[in-house]
């Protein structure tokens, strides 16, 4: 396997999404059309706006399995009060909080309690799920009130012929990559991710680095939430139930951010992304069944797995604690 | 003498009569109708509380039973086919007169189906039957439904009607009644007509999100898209988004329960058209099966009664202010 040199994950899929799209281009008339291109980012903009998410938490060597429950509940509320009669900013300002509130009680039940995050979080989102359908309201699914069509511009707007989530899902994308290379903060998380206890002497303040990434995590949900409820003009929050947040943790670690933590960027995410938006696509154009979509793709990103487990086989030096 | 009899009981009948009339003769039904009803349970199982068909059933069978002294026990498995199959199990050994059962799909269900009714209870389904047919079924005819569906889409679509003859269809979860059903009426009628061209058919889980990534895809790729049929209209409000965006027109033909969302979104042309079945129609339907069954008291299993829901076809032109119903606020 020299003959490759070090292969990343990242380039593998890389490489994946890229031999699909001219398998795609070649095979299927209309693929490579700008208007599908188009049209196939924007259908995985909110999964890569929540990649980012969960990308930013798992390199700080945490997951937050949350993240869908705080998007749905945070935005169902919202669209609740709005639909109560309460000004739409304020009522996003409320929804908003709630996710901060969120994100910070994860965050201090792994930082300073020392719960696993796994176990923290997946508890979290079943209790908020359960919380928002008893207290803030009765239905599965909120619909976005008559008053509140200024905030469909942000799902299903077009900007210079460029629909809006693309723009949102690159401004977050922009955002969380300024964020780890160029901020103090985001440095400290990657610190933190790779190897606690040496950040912790080395005088980064772990416990509310942690902190933060629960938070961080929680506002790029809330923003997922919002583009989720504005395309579709409601906000079903059965997504809380469903399989949506492995298809979140999918797109972060097919990308190559290690579960381990420390490792990865940014680019990894829009990576896996595209990836699973090009199958997505291609599928749906050559009108394959529902379920026998599911086995390609489980196939496929099986495929990529493989493939990276025999180019880059794990040793002790690469194998660290806390791999899953 | 003789006379004088006659005369007396005449008299005497005549007061008699006359006091009953004064007093008012008691219905000889009622007490064994409201007896039968008395401390019965009615267990629902749906696939889910917290959506408008499954919270209009629940509230129209608590309107139609509780006065009645009928206990209405709610088991909701939230989505999940498992917990709703536990459900029914521990109802089983719990024993109630009545279960509503509500199936995800038609075949998860069935077997236990069955065992309730061995033991000794009354199940009506409702809306999404299973494979095994039990002592009633209250819901839409999917078959039918589809059929004329397709129909509607062929008069909108045909070639000969000036269409384009490409349609699409966005069912929900496949293995569903209404689902599989319903295709199954629109494959009979769409293979009459070869001049329609059924360009995609895909399953979008009821959600909206996936309807819309789906919808958006196939009206891309087929800028001449002229109908698309979707399965349930709280899922196709993302359809429709999607048909927004493309900026093409296209006719959306939705179907649900008639909340009032279906009316609010065929006046603000969400949908092009709604088919409704009506559930406060159905809920009493479901509640009139139960009284019948409970006063009867037959073997559980031992008739089969289907009533299919009458359908509305639903348009912007002929709806009416009382076309869509509205669920009680809650607290």
């Amino acid at each position: 396997m020299k003959f490759f040199g070090r292969v990343s994950q990242e380039q593998i899929v890389f490489g994946l999404a890229a031999l699909l799209c001219i398998g795609f281009a070649i095979t299927l008339q209309g693929f490579l059309t700008p208007n599908n291109i188009l049209n196939l980012i924007r259908s995985v903009s909110i999964l890569g706006i929540l990649g980012v998410a969960m990308g930013l938490v798992v390199i700080g060597r945490g997951i937050d399995l949350s993240l869908v429950s705080v998007m749905a509940i945070s935005i169902a509320w919202t669209l609740q009060l709005a639909t109560d009669g309460m000004s739409l900013p304020l009522a996003l300002a409320l929804g908003l909080t709630f996710a901060l509130i969120v994100g910070m009680t994860n965050g201090f039940l792994i930082a300073y309690i020392e719960i696993p995050p796994i176990f923290a979080t997946l508890a979290m989102g079943t209790l908020i799920y359960g919380f928002g359908r008893y207290f803030f309201f009765g239905l599965d699914v909120m619909y976005m009130p008559d008053d509140a069509h200024i905030l469909t511009w942000f799902g299903q707007g077009v900007l210079f012929g460029v629909p809006v989530p693309i723009f949102l899902f690159a401004g977050v994308c922009f955002g969380a990559f300024l964020f780890l290379r160029y901020t103090k903060y985001g440095r400290y998380l990657r610190a933190v991710g790779d190897n606690q206890l040496a950040a912790r002497i080395t005088g980064v303040p772990t416990r509310p680095i942690v902190v933060l990434q629960y938070m961080l995590s929680s506002l790029i949900g809330f923003i997922a939430g919002i583009v989720t409820a504005a395309s579709v003009s409601s906000m079903n929050t059965r997504v809380a139930n469903s399989t949506f947040i492995y298809d979140v943790i999918l797109v972060v670690v097919l990308g190559g951010i290690g579960l381990s933590g420390g490792r990865g960027g940014i680019r990894n995410v829009i990576v896996g992304t595209l990836l699973i938006g090009v199958l997505l696509n291609g599928m749906t154009i050559m009108d394959i069944q529902y379920t026998v979509q599911n086995v390609i793709k489980g196939v496929i990103l099986l495929t990529a797995i493989v493939i990276d487990t025999i180019l880059n086989p794990r040793d002790e030096q690469t194998a660290q604690q806390g791999d899953i | 003498m003789r006379f004088i009899k006659t005369a007396l009981l005449a008299s005497a009948l005549a007061l008699s009569a006359s006091a009953a009339s004064a007093q008012g003769i008691d219905d000889p039904t009622r007490a064994p109708y409201y007896d039968s009803f008395k401390g019965k349970v009615v267990a629902y199982v749906p696939v889910a509380m917290g959506f408008d068909l499954t919270e209009g059933w629940a509230a129209g069978l608590k309107e139609a039973l509780e006065p009645l002294g009928i206990k209405i026990d709610i088991r909701d498995p939230n989505w999940s086919t498992d917990v709703g199959a536990q459900a029914i199990t521990s109802l089983i050994t719990e024993k109630p007169d009545v279960l509503v059962v509500h199936n995800p799909d038609v075949s998860s269900y069935a077997r236990l189906l069955k065992k309730a009714e061995k033991a000794g209870i009354y199940v009506v389904q409702v809306n999404m039957r299973s494979s095994y047919s039990t002592d009633a079924f209250i819901g839409a005819d999917y078959v039918t439904m589809g059929g004329q569906i397709a129909q509607r889409l062929i008069d909108k679509c045909s070639p000969k009607n000036g269409g384009s003859g490409k349609i699409a269809v966005i069912q929900g979860v496949l293995t569903a009644a209404a689902s599989a059903y319903q295709m199954q009426g629109i494959s009979d009628v769409l293979k009459e007509h070869p001049e329609m061209n059924l360009v995609s058919n895909q399953a979008a889980d009821w959600d909206a999100t996936k309807a819309k990534n789906i919808a958006a895809t196939v009206l891309q790729q087929h800028p001449d898209l002229c109908g698309i049929a979707g399965f349930w209209d709280v899922m196709d409000i993302g359809t429709a988004a999607a048909i927004k965006e493309s900026g093409q027109d296209v006719y959306l033909i939705s179907q649900g329960g008639g909340n009032q969302s279906a009316c609010d979104g065929l006046n603000n042309g969400t949908y092009s058209e709604v088919v409704v079945y009506n559930v406060p129609g159905q809920a009493r339907d479901m509640a009139n099966i139960i009284k019948q069954l409970l006063q009867h008291k037959q073997t559980p299993g031992s008739t089969k009664t289907t009533l299919f829901t009458p359908l509305e076809f639903l348009t912007k032109a002929n709806m009416k202010p009382g076309s869509c119903w509205s669920l009680p606020k809650k607290g």
